[in-house]
């Protein structure tokens, strides 16, 4: 007679907040900073749609130290967003091909972050530039 | 020092760590150790092996608490210990480090793991050609071994028993991601599935573990991109799973 009588493990409840699970656990948990960042924006269209009055007390909430605090809290979860998603990047795509070789994918990720970067610089120059 | 999780399902009601203290040299591998364990120390100790070189994919196991082979770890990176052994995460203990692969083999086997060409060639037509790009677009997903350390690397898998899993899916884009093949839309019929390439949160461990750079990660995402297109495509009346790979210029 068989003695068979596999046994299956209980599955760790908390596997994402240890290694090697920690880099994903952060990209997702800092796509919340993203969501955040993007209903301020919208806030800030709907408030605009509204009137003066509305875009005004919107950008006195910009101005407040909250709301600094928020974005400083926000601009950290992106930059986290950004390192970890394109980390991940080359792997959620087909594989690129130049000629009649596949590209590395550590340059996919590289080509991300640089434009990534780039964006920021020259969206930070623009703010700067336009400022009254 | 080696501390393996054992399992003896006549008598334990659960897993036990059993401590063994081994003679240890600079270039014994994991599995060496363990093997030294069986032949002088506790000769009732089970666990899978065969080639000692990384081929055969029969020594996967946990390994200081990352999945690995234990003919391609080194005892030296443990010392002085004490090192934790314990079976593949994930998947039933049957006995001490020996799991229950039955599962992953019917996944395999699910898959349609062979070619199958549109339209047959007789022998005296030749091969069946492809240039080296068309085969670098799959050539990593067919060098899998089946050790399934990357179901082990899986936290989906650990929760959904019934994901398909990287390993199989890396073998399903093996083969839709051949030129020769044409047997997509049976397949994507899987991937399509809850139990398919949806169930992956692009986690990416099942890549870094892989002993042979299958890269997993990227055939499970390349086919969520894929059933995705499926999915819109059908609004605009092509059939599901008739799509890129074919499109390529054949030789």
């Amino acid at each position: 007679m068989s003695s068979a009588r596999p046994y299956l493990r209980p599955v760790e409840p908390l596997w994402w907040a240890h290694p090697p699970y920690l880099a994903y656990t952060l990209r997702e948990a800092t796509g919340l900073a993203v969501a955040g960042y993007a209903l301020v924006l919208l806030a800030g269209l709907i408030s605009l749609a509204r009137g003066g009055a509305a875009y005004e007390a919107w950008l006195n909430f910009l101005k407040s130290p909250w709301s600094l605090a928020l974005h400083l809290l926000f601009l950290i979860g992106m930059i986290a967003h950004v390192w970890t998603w394109f980390q991940i990047m080359p792997k959620t795509m087909p594989r690129l091909a130049i000629g009649s070789r596949i590209l590395p994918q550590r340059w996919i990720t590289i080509a991300g972050l640089a434009v990534a970067a780039a964006s920021f610089i020259i969206i930070l120059l623009v703010a700067v530039w336009m400022q009254p | 020092m080696i501390q393996v999780l054992r399992y003896r399902p006549e008598t334990d009601r659960e897993p036990v760590r059993q401590a063994y203290r081994v003679p240890f040299t600079d270039d014994m591998s994991v599995l060496q150790g363990l093997q030294y364990i069986k032949d002088h120390l506790d000769g009732t100790l089970s666990f899978r092996w065969s080639c000692r070189m990384a081929i055969c994919g029969s020594c996967g196991m946990m390994i200081g608490g990352a999945p690995k082979l234990a003919c391609m770890t080194t005892l030296r990176e443990f010392y002085p210990g004490p090192l934790i052994v314990e079976p593949l995460a994930h998947f039933p203990i049957e006995r001490d480090l020996v799991v229950t692969v039955g599962g992953f083999i019917k996944k395999i086997e699910s898959i349609y793991p062979y070619l199958i060409p549109k339209t047959l060639r007789r022998l005296d037509e030749g091969e069946y050609l492809q240039t080296p790009l068309q085969l670098a677009r799959y050539e990593t997903f067919s060098d899998c071994i089946n050790c399934m350390l990357c179901y082990a690397a899986c936290p989906q898998f650990g929760e959904n028993p019934d994901f398909i899993g990287p390993g199989a899916m890396a073998l399903l884009q093996r083969y839709n991601g051949d030129s020769r093949d044409d047997a997509q839309e049976k397949r994507m019929a899987l991937v399509h599935t809850d139990n398919g390439a949806w169930s992956c949160t692009a986690v990416g461990y099942c890549s870094e573990v892989c002993p042979k750079q299958v890269d997993p990660a990227n055939a499970v995402n390349q086919n969520k991109t894929r059933s995705a297109l499926d999915y819109f495509l059908r609004f605009l009346g092509r059939p599901r799973g008739s799509g890129s790979a074919q499109s390529e210029a054949k030789p």
